[in-house]
């Protein structure tokens, strides 16, 4: 069998930025929001990623910011792999009316652009971790829900799914345990792209201040307040966003390395 | 008993009928044939005997009794209680009528899945009961296989199995030794008549080859344009066929060169 480095240096990369994460949620160097007159140190052994304009630890706020965005990213991906799911294999099995009512009104989401649709729901359900969640899950639903009908739509036509109609399977097994089995490895492609999206949109979310407060140690708004210091203190903004890029860097090389698995 | 009673089917975007009145009696424990060219209606019968057929996109009428009832009437759901538990279906080629990620295994076990209360333990063993019936060597090691690791004759022994997992009262067989090279075609056929003696499980076989039929079937209709030109006891019909196009059909049958 031939090595999937691919699949292998993601997973790898994964594995550690995770742990980084896994360690921030049980400890960090420092409180991720202990102040103290030690403004804007360039990295040291003290600080390995310096600190911020109020001489909090960078890297402890990392840990911690990047937890936050990881559990977001997580949840939209459930709420919009979950819920597009069912809407996709509804929509591509039934077809007729039901298919139109509901990519019609996929079609609706899908044609606002995102953000404004983030916008008007966080400030609808307020701000929050799982507000903003459910917001973005909502948002991520029509992407999901369009991929999973075409595969359900194809499989439709199937022998074996006419053999299992033989049989006598009730629609639900039919979909969920003879077709879903056989479109997972497209879903998963789907999941994995949808959650570096995720991760992405969470950071530009908290980038525009919406739906945190100033006080949490958020990526995407530390990623904003570095951005006018930058010139004086760019460790701040290189630190804030590696995490971001091996996150997704780890997440991607795993969705390549698992298609390039199925050929 | 199966009996189809002037039964027509035709497509909404058709503009002749695919089936233009057909009557059809099997009994208890034969095995009748069902002969025709491509078109001639024969599939679209067995489609709608199985219950396969898409009700939205044809007009249907006429009777298909199993065991009394009419399936052309039944709702969906009771139509489900007969779907795999009183009729089996055994299709052309097997590669594509199993679902390639599950293990064969469980793909007999299907019917017995959706239709009864065993346990995981009785499934399991009533599968391999039906593998070795089937002839399949080796039961256990098929049992845990995936289709793509068996070859074609494997998988249509193991699509009978599955069919006859629940002891139907009607196998439905379409094509089944069509996609099979001839010494398969022959194995699978004795392999059908063995079953059709120790279970008496009636058997509609389709097919647009004169000779397969004509090794198993005790009576044979022939199909043309959605209608049966001729129908009798085998050796009757092909000995002495009364239609025309019956005649052409035994004609077609490739002899062995005359030395």
């Amino acid at each position: 069998m031939k090595k999937n480095t691919f699949l292998r240096v993601g997973l790898v990369l994964t594995a550690l930025v995770v742990g980084f994460i896994a360690l921030g949620l049980v400890w960090t160097p420092y409180a991720p929001n202990a102040m103290d007159f030690s403004r804007l140190l360039p990295p040291s052994l003290a600080h390995p990623m310096g600190t911020d304009k109020f001489g909090r630890d960078i890297l402890s706020r990392v840990m911690v910011g990047a937890g936050d965005t990881l559990l977001i990213a997580l949840g939209t991906v459930v709420i919009g792999t979950v819920v597009g799911t069912l809407v996709g294999a509804l929509t591509g099995w039934y077809g007729g009316w039901v298919d139109e009512l509901l990519m019609r009104l996929n079609d609706a989401l899908a044609s606002f652009p995102s953000i404004l649709i983030l916008l008007v729901l966080v400030s609808l359900l307020g701000g929050g971790q799982e507000h903003m969640m459910l917001a973005l899950g909502i948002v991520f639903i029509p992407s999901y829900a369009r991929i999973v009908r075409s595969e359900f739509a194809r499989a439709r036509t199937q022998n074996y799914v006419r053999m299992a109609e033989l049989m006598g399977a009730s629609t639900a097994r039919i979909l969920f345990v003879h077709i879903l089995p056989n479109i997972w490895h497209t879903l998963l492609s789907a999941i994995t792209i949808g959650f570096n999206n995720a991760v992405l949109a969470e950071a530009a979310m908290s980038y525009l201040s919406i739906g945190v407060s100033p006080d949490e140690a958020s990526l995407g708004y530390m990623l904003s307040e570095s951005q006018s210091i930058l010139g004086s203190a760019p460790w701040y903004a290189l630190g804030t966003g590696l995490i971001i890029v091996l996150l997704i860097l780890g997440v991607s090389l795993i969705g390549e390395g698992l298609q390039r698995g199925e050929n | 008993m199966v009996e189809i009673r002037d039964l027509h089917v035709r497509f909404h975007d058709a503009s002749r009928e695919a089936v233009a009145g057909i009557d059809l009696t099997i009994h208890d424990g034969e095995i009748v044939g069902l002969v025709g060219e491509s078109g001639s209606g024969k599939t679209v019968t067995a489609m709608t005997l199985s219950g396969l057929i898409e009700r939205k996109k044809v007009s249907l009428s006429g009777e298909v009794l199993v065991g009394g009832r009419d399936i052309l009437r039944l709702p969906r759901t009771e139509l489900r209680t007969i779907q795999g538990r009183e009729i089996g279906v055994v299709f052309q080629e097997p590669m594509s009528a199993m679902d390639p990620l599950m293990r064969i295994g469980a793909q007999v076990e299907e019917a017995l899945a959706v239709h009864t209360q065993l346990t995981k333990e009785q499934r399991r063993a009533r599968a391999l009961e039906v593998l070795r019936d089937v002839d399949l060597p080796a039961p256990e090691e098929i049992y845990r296989k995936y289709p793509h690791e068996c070859s074609g004759g494997q998988l249509q022994r193991v699509m009978i199995a599955a069919a006859i997992v629940t002891d139907p009262h009607l196998l439905l067989l379409d094509e089944p030794t069509t996609a099979l090279d001839v010494t398969v075609q022959a194995q699978i056929l004795a392999l059908l008549r063995r079953l059709n003696q120790e279970r008496g499980i009636s058997m509609l076989l389709i097919s647009h080859n004169l000779q397969v039929v004509r090794r198993i079937c005790s009576r044979v209709a022939v199909m043309q344009r959605g209608k049966i030109v001729e129908k009798g006891e085998m050796e009757r019909v092909f000995t002495a066929p009364q239609h025309p196009y019956t005649a052409k059909l035994i004609n077609a049958i490739p002899h062995r060169a005359q030395r």
